[in-house]
């Protein structure tokens, strides 16, 4: 019988309704003499409709378990502290992203609506993916986040570039989807269910069918490859930074933070739950992708001479880093180090986000009058014409480097001791070493914003209230987090206490 | 009769022909094709799976993943009209704008 708490389901909800009535806002736009711009009021539509959803999200927070039931829709979807923790930060990074995005759609003009309802459109279908531990309703959320996406870098029609990266994002994608398809479906034919808990179960007595052992291998490792390829670790990269170049810098941001983080919760919901009892396995893969990404991730990024690109190849990066959390999973059953391990995943996204946000934000509000402010030339000399600014990107760069005080050194710290407890030492050194080269790449952007003359005068930036308001937000929660990062830290020991107390523990 | 493995082989056959399809061809479109050959061939093993554990959960299943290809689809064939609006081709190797 299918048994629903509306409670449950109402941030769901609201994302997707808020979609169809931006949606909607957008078609009166266009009806014959109201031809209106009406990207402002969609943008505010859309960040109201977030706002509700995230305010909703916060109820549930403080009134898990009692104000509402965790497994609803007959268990297909799972809203327990973990997956409401991630729904806050999405819809979070989503309002951020829109606060960058005004500027673009005063450009867009008559795509402004549907560009906003894209977005919502993908925070939904990334909310569905971290609320439910079933692969089938998994999978429905991550393509719904994906084909909106898609069309979100395509969405300047007539530009080359975007048009290019849209084609070569979208045929990785779905090249991806296809191994996540056939590895579920593999994996449905040993588990015979596709909820994670049961495919625990059926995995851990890999007695059952001749030959069993195999295919569950077999799907495994395709449904591995599928997510590798959304988290963009090495050697399932090569499309990030094409994507993340041809794509609007907004888009770009809102893919380097929010579908990176979506993916993320999902891997790491599979692996602590659905695909526990095959740690022996899936742990070398982690270990060696975590040290080849992190690698090549900033290796590439040296070479760079657009920051965007730069930025691209440092998320690439970052997914190592997060993934060294990920590969400080233990293969024992135990509560206790598991949670330490996925309370350092937890943190390191959020403070991830905000930096990334913030670092893109400031090469959106650099830009002038349709110039794009991309490469190392420009941006020199423009640390004296802006000082605000140029000191924000100054900040942004440290805690990507991970310097103190920032978040970012502090996000870095909990995910290396967590391998240093694992007994995983060599993995914090190869990490740490990283880091180090990293800071190459980020402190030559403040090197030429502050040490190199400008060729021409630069002109004035005319002042932008959302794009201010989202720098701002940025600016001082990554300060925020690096000085007291406990607030944050107690939330995320929380939210994944709910995370692997479901988990079959033997 | 019917075997499950001998199912699951031509299943596997499939997608690696997707697989090969996909990196071997460099027209965007038939790329796509090996794409839908991928998501089929999962859609097989589904239904040989509701065969042999005589549950109808599986074809259900297969019924989303025809509708998520469906959804892919549409908006995959969109992005390559617009790209070839704008170059002529779809072929991968003239796609060169972006590169490291």
């Amino acid at each position: 019988m299918l048994q629903t708490d509306w409670n449950t389901v109402f941030p769901l909800l609201t994302v997707a309704t808020t979609a169809g009535f931006v949606l909607l806002l957008a078609m009166v736009g266009r009806v014959g003499t109201l031809r209106r711009d009406i990207g402002p009021a969609a943008a505010v539509l859309s960040v109201l409709g977030l706002a509700v959803s995230a305010g909703m999200t916060l109820w549930q927070w403080f009134s898990f378990p009692r104000g509402f039931d965790p497994d609803t829709f007959s268990g297909l979807l799972r809203v327990d502290r973990f997956a409401i923790f991630f729904n806050l930060l999405l819809c979070a990074g989503a309002v951020l992203c829109i606060l960058l995005s005004s500027r673009l759609t005063g450009k867009l003009k008559t795509f402004a609506g549907e560009y906003y309802a894209l977005i919502v459109l993908a925070v939904f279908g990334m909310m569905v993916m971290v609320n439910t531990t079933d692969l089938v309703v998994l999978l429905v959320g991550l393509e719904t986040m994906s084909l909106a996406v898609y069309v979100l870098v395509g969405i300047r029609r007539h530009d080359q570039r975007g048009s290019e990266a849209a084609a070569k994002y979208f045929l990785i994608g779905a090249f991806a989807s296809g191994f996540l398809v056939y590895g579920i479906a593999l994996t449905y034919g040993i588990a015979g269910s596709t909820r994670m808990e049961q495919i625990a179960v059926a995995l851990a007595d890999s007695g059952g069918m001749p030959g069993a052992g195999k295919v569950a291998l077999a799907g495994l490792g395709l449904v591995l490859v599928g997510l590798f390829f959304k988290v963009s670790a090495v050697p399932f990269h090569m499309w990030v930074p094409d994507a993340y170049e041809g794509a609007p810098l907004p888009v770009t941001t809102f893919m380097a933070v929010a579908v990176k983080a979506a993916a993320f919760a999902v891997l790491a919901r599979l692996l602590v739950i659905g695909f526990h009892p095959l740690a022996h396995h899936w742990l070398p893969v982690l270990w060696a992708l975590a040290v080849a990404t992190m690698t090549l991730g900033n290796l590439a990024a040296i070479f760079q001479g657009s920051i965007k690109r730069m930025l691209a190849y440092s998320s690439i990066a970052h997914a190592g880093y997060l993934l060294v959390a990920l590969a400080s999973l233990s293969p024992e059953p135990g509560l206790a180090v598991q949670q330490r391990v996925l309370l350092s995943l937890l943190y390191y996204l959020v403070v991830y986000t905000l930096m990334n946000v913030g670092a893109f934000g400031v090469l959106i509000y650099l830009e002038r009058g349709g110039r794009p402010m991309e490469t190392l030339e420009q941006v020199r000399g423009t640390g004296y014409g802006y000082p605000v600014l140029g000191a924000a990107m100054a900040v942004f760069m440290f805690s990507l480097a991970g310097i103190p005080p920032t978040g970012g050194f502090m996000g870095k710290f909990y995910v290396f001791t967590a391998a240093i407890d694992r007994g995983l030492v060599w993995l914090a050194v190869i990490g740490v070493l990283n880091s180090a080269v990293s800071a190459y790449y980020y402190l030559r952007v403040t090197v030429q914003m502050y040490m190199r003359e400008s060729e021409k005068s630069l002109p004035r930036i005319p002042f932008s209230i959302p794009l201010a308001l989202a720098l701002t937000v940025c600016f001082l929660g990554i300060f925020y987090l690096g000085v007291s990062p406990a607030g944050l830290l107690e939330a995320a020991g929380r939210a994944v206490e709910q995370a692997t107390g479901m988990v079959i523990l033997k | 009769m019917i075997e499950l493995s001998e199912l699951l082989l031509l299943s596997a056959v499939l997608f690696v022909l997707g697989v090969v399809g996909f990196i071997i061809r460099r027209n965007i479109l038939i790329m796509f094709m090996s794409v839908e050959l991928m998501l089929n061939s999962a859609g097989l093993v589904l239904v040989a799976f509701s065969n042999k554990l005589g549950t109808m959960d599986p074809q259900v299943f297969a019924v989303f993943v025809i509708a998520l290809a469906a959804a892919e689809a549409a908006v995959g064939l969109a992005i390559i009209v617009a790209l070839f609006r704008g170059r002529e081709s779809v072929n991968i190797d003239e796609m060169r704008l972006l590169k490291w």
